[in-house]
């Protein structure tokens, strides 16, 4: 035993049943059957801190901010800020001014795509992608490239689900003028060997977006060790209100880079015959933003950090081994995804029975599992399968969460035997 | 609360198991394939048309069990039907499944096709169920192809009006 008092637990030692007890949503019961929420990488559930930090706000805090000079305004503002303040701690951001509220992950990527693609991405000039990343990784580039004459380059990935960082290394040339990244997986778990591929890219000056929609719930993020360009996550995967996310950018590339939506709050002055563009981080920040869902974010990141993101990665990772154990043993079940370094995503195929059949199966069991193609057709493409089954941890999950999901499997078989 | 059980009936995993008039047609003169980008569901409805009537009739496709036991009941129904008597069995299947036509208390012609039924409790799962017989209905009218994102697609447009 240790003699050192600690506020954090340690690395799997969390006490989750008092973390469940926080979460008030997983007392509920579905078709009558205890509720077993494995649907996390498409949004994790609020612990009760979040939703009183939510009410207390509407209840004593609200009013439009960066305006009025009254107690409220003052207090809003004040809130807003500090959340920001928050946010910029959890990435370990250099400055605040760096962190730029956003609708969520999506949201960020169109911005870079708008604020920096559109200024300094033109015809003939190729923008890398993997194949693992999420349709909002895709989409926005390939507008682009549309508009521009721009070409997309496509990194591909080996049959464990891992990236080709050697075709990746082989896809730079000249005309190289961007790098769009997922940290994480969202349809396979895998965890990309992001720092090496910054470095790389740096090295031949292209700056490099990573998507951390998937990472930032489950791994200590640091922006100034990746030394990545620009970085993006989702709140109401980290525990947070939906509507609210953020972009972490270089403050260098900001100040560099056109806003993304007009309005007020992005401006320093206005005429008919020239406006002023504000500083950043509120130069992207066009309109009034989600105040409530942003400082909810910041509750979150509050209750995260409190448990601290190393023990939580390390009961994820406990929970992920023992459900690929499990899984491993069911015949006919195949799991897609076998990267050495994954993170909480467990997706898998059976055998004579469609992902949807499936998840419409287990659900009558009271579990929730996300399935179809995860907004990441390419993935699926490579695998040839329409569609998986996706099972996808969070920190408050269990071992026995994990056995309900293999006799969840076992009964689909059994139906369909 | 959604009983899936009650869809997932052994006459449904038994044509999902076994399903009946599956394969190509050679003699088809009406043809669609039908297309849900959703799930990747995915089936071609052939059939022979002598003269009004449905002479023969067979599907082929990758689909999820409800999809696939809802194209296989719908051969079985279909063969030998008017063109106009599918269009019925097409328009009352759209309603049961979408919760329009209470098949317990209203008329209809489902017959066996009711186990079908419990789907009006699973949104997700309506266009699986739905997907046959919205590629019948463009088979019918020889439109080519239908999808479930198409503004054909019975969730969002009426079908059986053409």
């Amino acid at each position: 035993m240790s003699s050192l008092p600690t506020k954090r637990a340690a690395p799997g030692a969390l006490d989750v049943a008092s973390i469940r007890a926080d979460f008030p949503i997983l007392d509920l019961k579905v078709s009558g059957k205890p509720l077993v929420y494995l649907d996390n990488a498409a949004s994790s559930q609020m612990p009760q801190p979040v939703i009183d930090r939510l009410v207390r706000y509407q209840k004593e805090q609200h009013a439009n901010i960066h305006r009025g000079v009254h107690y409220l305004s003052e207090t809003a503002t004040a809130e807003f800020e500090a959340a920001r303040k928050k946010l910029a701690a959890f990435v370990n951001a250099r400055e605040e001014r760096e962190v730029i509220f956003t609708s969520g992950t999506t949201e960020s990527i169109n911005l870079v795509m708008h604020g920096y693609g559109r200024k300094f991405i033109g015809a003939g000039d190729e923008i890398i992608l993997t194949t693992l990343e999420h349709h909002s990784n895709i989409v926005p580039w390939q507008m682009l490239a549309e508009e521009k004459g721009a070409k997309i380059r496509v990194v591909p990935i080996s049959d464990a689900g891992e990236l080709r960082v050697d075709e990746y290394e082989k896809l730079f040339n000249e005309r190289t003028k961007f790098v769009g990244l997922s940290h994480v997986s969202n349809a396979l778990g895998t965890v990309n060997p992001v720092k090496g591929m910054v470095a790389f890219a740096h090295a031949r000056g292209v700056p490099v977006l990573l998507d951390g929609a998937q990472a930032a719930p489950h791994l200590t993020v640091d922006v100034q060790d990746l030394d990545c360009d620009f970085y993006a996550f989702s709140g109401h995967k980290l525990c947070g209100p939906t509507g609210i996310g953020m972009l972490y950018g270089k403050a260098a590339q900001l100040e560099r880079m056109q806003p993304f939506k007009g309005g007020g709050d992005m401006i320093l002055s206005v005429t008919f015959e020239k406006t002023t563009y504000n500083t950043i981080p509120h130069k992207f920040e066009a309109g009034t933003p989600p105040i409530a869902a942003a400082i909810g974010l910041g509750a979150a990141i509050d209750y995260l950090t409190n448990i601290g993101m190393d023990a939580i990665a390390a009961h994820e990772l406990e929970l992920l081994d023992y459900a690929t154990a499990q899984v491993n043993k069911l015949p006919g079940v195949r799991i897609l995804g076998t990267a050495e370094h994954k993170a909480a995503v467990l997706s898998f195929v059976m055998d004579g029975v469609h992902p949807h059949d499936v998840g419409t199966l287990l659900n009558e069991d009271g579990i929730a599992v996300r399935t179809g193609h995860h907004c990441a057709q390419p993935v699926m493409q490579r695998f040839k399968v329409p569609a998986t089954s996706r099972a996808s941890f969070a920190f408050y999950n269990t071992m026995a969460e994990v056995d309900a999901l293999v006799a969840g499997i076992r009964n689909v078989q059994k139906v369909f035997a | 609360m959604a009983d899936s059980k009650a869809l997932y009936q052994e006459v449904i995993l038994d044509h999902n198991r076994k399903p009946r008039n599956y394969g190509a047609l050679a003699d088809a003169n009406h043809k669609a394939e039908g297309h849900n980008p959703l799930c990747g569901d995915h089936i071609t409805m052939a059939l022979r048309l002598d003269d009004d009537r449905v002479g023969a009739i067979a599907f082929e496709g990758e689909s999820c069990a409800i999809c696939k036991a809802s194209a296989s009941m719908l051969t079985t129904n279909v063969k030998g039907k008017t063109r106009d008597e599918a269009e019925v069995l097409i328009r009352e299947f759209r309603d049961m499944a979408t919760g329009k036509l209470d098949v317990a208390t209203e008329p209809h012609h489902l017959g066996r096709l009711t186990v079908f039924g419990g789907v009006r409790d699973l949104p997700t799962r309506v266009k699986c169920a739905i997907l046959p017989w919205h590629t019948l209905h463009a088979a019918l009218n020889a439109a080519g192809s239908a999808s479930t994102e198409s503004e054909q697609d019975p969730m969002h447009a009426p079908i059986g009006d053409a």
